[in-house]
């Protein structure tokens, strides 16, 4: 399953990028703003630059981790992207817990489901206008600007991963703007990303001592996430649609 | 069509940028120019008659090179405008008639919809609470954004 | 042809039907933009639609209004293109009645959108991948050919030129509805999609629906003008909307024969045809047994030897035009209620309605907002019908001359 992700390239490249962040870790640290945690400073890819294909973003949850009980994920994302936190059926839900239960053993799970973030996004497919797009880095966003509400992607997410606004929106997060009349869903934290943090769902994880979900590049073969994927046999939602997911679950 | 409602829109502006200009030379103008508050810091990005008439130009610009690309820069981005430009009764661009946003665009009639989604007001990052068992001595990005920082 | 007249008969210059028609109709599309403005202001939060059926009710009426509209061209085109004459005297109604639904139903879809106000946004960035994208240029592309071909029908000097504008405009609405039915057929996550036969089974219900609603458009202007359709006119339409439905029903039982031979979807059709509640009721009684087998009997029905006038020409086709709404609730909605299966051999539950039939409960606004539609479908017909020729001109010497080739 891993293997399709790892896209072929360069060993010059490779030795490139990590000389490169060799010299950045150097003058990385951790700094601490105002009640904030910022995880290393160094910035793996300058402010000025775009994202490119070489990373693919991706998720890999270890669900004999997740805590029945446990909520910390969806808390930490309602927070960072300044969601109400409501779960009525017109409220937006970017992260949900999802609880299974094998009809035959009985046996369950408890898992989060964010966007699934597929390198071939039905969600991107249909979208008439183009509004929503995978961006080079594997993230699958909605770009506002030319979103014009029809739903077309809700209905063609097989993970129903998106939310629509029903209502008129105040207090966004200014790195998070959202509104009304949009679709939207999980963005992996962008702006967390862009700035070298892990989603806020992930950090709320780590925090509480669960560390079941792991974020990183499924293209770097050293990073965490890559050898993980490697090691074990891991899932992938839907499987048979061959959307190549970049969320992956363990103990499933 | 759309480049025809460009060209109307930056018609339209035009006249008002006209009309200002007339009233600033002394002209009398049918309706009081908006005072705006002066925004924080000692000038803007760029020459302020470049950004009466071109400042929508610049945020689409960096709203698609953010977007798509990724690319967070502070110059020309709306986040950079709303933190220095935030009027100092209402913490916002656009929360009062006077506010900087709100005052210039309904002056020329131009009306826009960023507020629909983004924020007015400049904000810090969220806080999240960590629980206690961890706090400060996280350890950083291991167990998480392991490619990014080997 | 005779020199353009406004009205054919005397009754029909009396105005004040036409103005009672117009206001009432008018009165139907205010409380559908009322409900526009309305829902524009507050949000979708006042819809029954939520974040599992983001498709409601609006899109019933619309999908509905966009199907029948390309099937009531077909109207025309067995006159232009079969070459049938009492079909040809009816290719401009027909024409037009396409145009009216067609602006009708998307104006449904548009209003409710949630950002109505870009929708020139959705005509300036298209996206090829999505057949969205690509209704939308079938949609546009349909006013242009089909009110070319209305010209040509209209006036003399472009008469030449109806047959291939016709052959044009029949392509064009088949392609259309393949698209439309399309939309649901790409959805290869859900179970009540995802089905090659969705396709083809939009376009034989749209030829259903468009030719019951042409006949009781046609039957009410006769009766308006006192006039008395021909009874040979009338058998052969209504044995044609007979051979419809028939074609319709049958689409309906391979569509489930098929999935009933699948095991994963078994449970999908449980739910339609046994205890999916409301939906399975919608579906037996408003699509199978009052949109098909009634309509088909009452159209079969065998004549009095003193009762010639018994034809049912008006209330079989309305039943299928209600069964029609039927099919595309069932469709529309009840494809959406039932649960993605995201884990096989799982029960599944979270705070999203995960692996529970969902729950919608149309509003008000979503119903006026759909009949708004429908307003506009009615007025744009009764205003053209009142200032140019569309009323159907029998050349009955011609025709009756003709009528053993036909």
């Amino acid at each position: 399953m891993s293997e399709q992700m790892n896209h072929p390239q360069s060993d010059q490249d490779q030795a490139d990028r990590r000389n490169f962040l060799k010299a950045s870790a150097a003058a990385a640290g951790l700094t601490v703003a105002p009640g904030v945690l910022l995880y290393g400073i160094a910035h793996s890819r300058p402010e000025d630059q775009a994202v490119s294909d070489k990373v693919r973003w991706g998720m890999l949850i270890d669900t004999t981790k997740c805590a029945a009980d446990c909520n910390a994920c969806v808390t930490a994302c309602n927070t960072e992207n300044a969601l109400e936190g409501r779960t009525g059926p017109q409220d937006s839900q970017w992260i949900r817990k999802v609880s299974i239960k094998n009809l035959q053993t009985g046996a369950e799970h408890h898992l989060p489901m964010p966007c699934q973030h597929c390198e071939h996004p039905p969600c991107v497919d249909v979208c008439p206008t183009g509004a929503s797009f995978k961006r080079a880095d594997g993230i699958v966003l909605v770009d506002r600007h030319i979103c014009i509400g029809c739903r077309y992607c809700m209905m063609a997410c097989p993970y129903k991963a998106r939310s629509f606004v029903h209502e008129p929106l105040t207090e966004q997060n200014p790195e998070v703007p959202r509104g009304k009349g949009c679709v939207e869903s999980c963005t992996f934290c962008v702006q967390r990303v862009d700035r070298d943090e892990t989603p806020a769902c992930v950090e709320a994880c780590t925090a509480d001592g669960h560390m079941a979900m792991l974020f990183g590049d499924l293209n770097d073969p050293e990073s965490e996430i890559a050898k993980a994927l490697k090691g074990q046999r891991t899932t992938e939602i839907r499987a048979d649609l061959r959307l190549n997911t970049g969320v992956r679950y363990q103990g499933i | 069509m759309a480049s025809i409602l460009d060209r109307l829109r930056t018609l339209a502006l035009a006249g008002a940028m006209a009309g200002m200009a007339m009233a600033a030379g002394g002209l009398q103008a049918g309706v009081d120019l908006p005072k705006l508050e002066r925004g924080k810091g000692d000038k803007c990005v760029e020459e302020t008659q470049f950004m009466r008439r071109n400042h929508m130009e610049l945020l689409k610009h960096h709203r698609d090179e953010t977007m798509h690309k990724g690319i967070r820069t502070p110059k020309h981005s709306l986040k950079g405008c709303v933190e220095c430009h935030a009027g100092a009764k209402t913490g916002s661009v656009a929360a009062s008639k006077e506010d900087f946003c709100s005052a210039c665009h309904a002056y020329a009639s131009v009306k826009l919809d960023c507020w629909d989604c983004h924020a007015t007001k400049p904000g810090k990052r969220p806080i999240h609470s960590i629980p206690s068992t961890a706090g400060a001595a996280m350890p950083p990005m291991d167990s998480g954004m392991a490619g990014g920082h080997r | 042809m005779a020199k353009q007249e406004v009205c054919v008969t005397p009754e029909e210059c009396k105005s004040s039907q036409f103005w009672m028609l117009l206001g009432l109709g008018g009165l139907v599309v205010l409380a559908g933009l009322y409900a526009f403005f309305t829902l524009e202001h507050h949000g979708h939060v006042l819809t029954g639609m939520n974040n599992q059926v983001v498709w409601g009710l609006p899109h019933v009426f619309a999908v509905f209004l966009i199907v029948a509209a390309s099937g009531v061209l077909n109207v025309a085109s067995i006159g232009s293109v079969f070459g049938k004459q009492i079909y040809k005297a009816r290719a401009p109604l027909s024409g037009l009645l396409a145009i009216a639904m067609m602006v009708g139903g998307l104006a449904i879809l548009v209003l409710d959108l949630g950002r109505p106000e870009r929708l020139i946004v959705a005509m300036t960035h298209y996206n090829f991948k999505s057949i969205f994208a690509w209704n939308m240029i079938f949609y546009n592309g349909f006013f242009a050919i089909v009110g070319l071909y209305l010209i040509t029908l209209l006036y003399r000097k472009w008469k030449p030129m109806s047959k291939p504008m016709g052959f044009l405009a029949f392509f064009w609405r088949l392609a259309l509805t393949t698209a439309t039915g399309s939309i649901f057929g790409f959805l290869t996550a859900r179970s009540g999609y995802n089905s090659a036969l969705m396709a083809p089974m939009f376009i034989i219900n749209s030829f259903a629906y468009g030719l019951a609603v042409f006949m009781v458009v046609q039957s009410s202007m006769y009766r308006w003008n006192n006039l008395r359709l021909d009874e040979g006119i009338r058998r052969r339409m209504k044995n044609l909307l007979a051979v419809f439905v028939g074609a319709s029903l049958y689409f309906t039982l391979v569509f489930h024969i098929t999935n009933l031979y699948w095991a994963k979807q078994w449970d999908f059709e449980r739910f339609i045809l046994v205890d999916g509640g409301i939906y399975t009721l919608i579906f037996w009684v408003g699509q199978v047994v009052l949109g098909g087998i009634i309509p088909v009997i009452l159209l079969f029905m065998p004549r009095s030897q003193e009762g010639q006038r018994i034809c049912f020409c008006f209330a079989a086709p309305l039943l299928v035009i209600l069964g029609g709404l039927a099919f595309m609730y069932v469709t529309i909605v009840g494809g959406q209620v039932f649960p993605m299966d995201m884990f096989p051999g799982y029960a599944v539950s979270s705070t999203f309605q995960d692996g529970v039939i969902a729950s919608y409960n149309p509003s008000i606004w979503e119903l006026m907002l759909g009949l708004g539609g429908i307003g506009i479908a009615f007025v744009a017909t009764v205003v053209a019908v009142r200032v140019l020729k569309f009323m159907p001109q029998d050349d009955f010497t011609t025709m009756y001359m003709r009528r053993s080739t036909d």
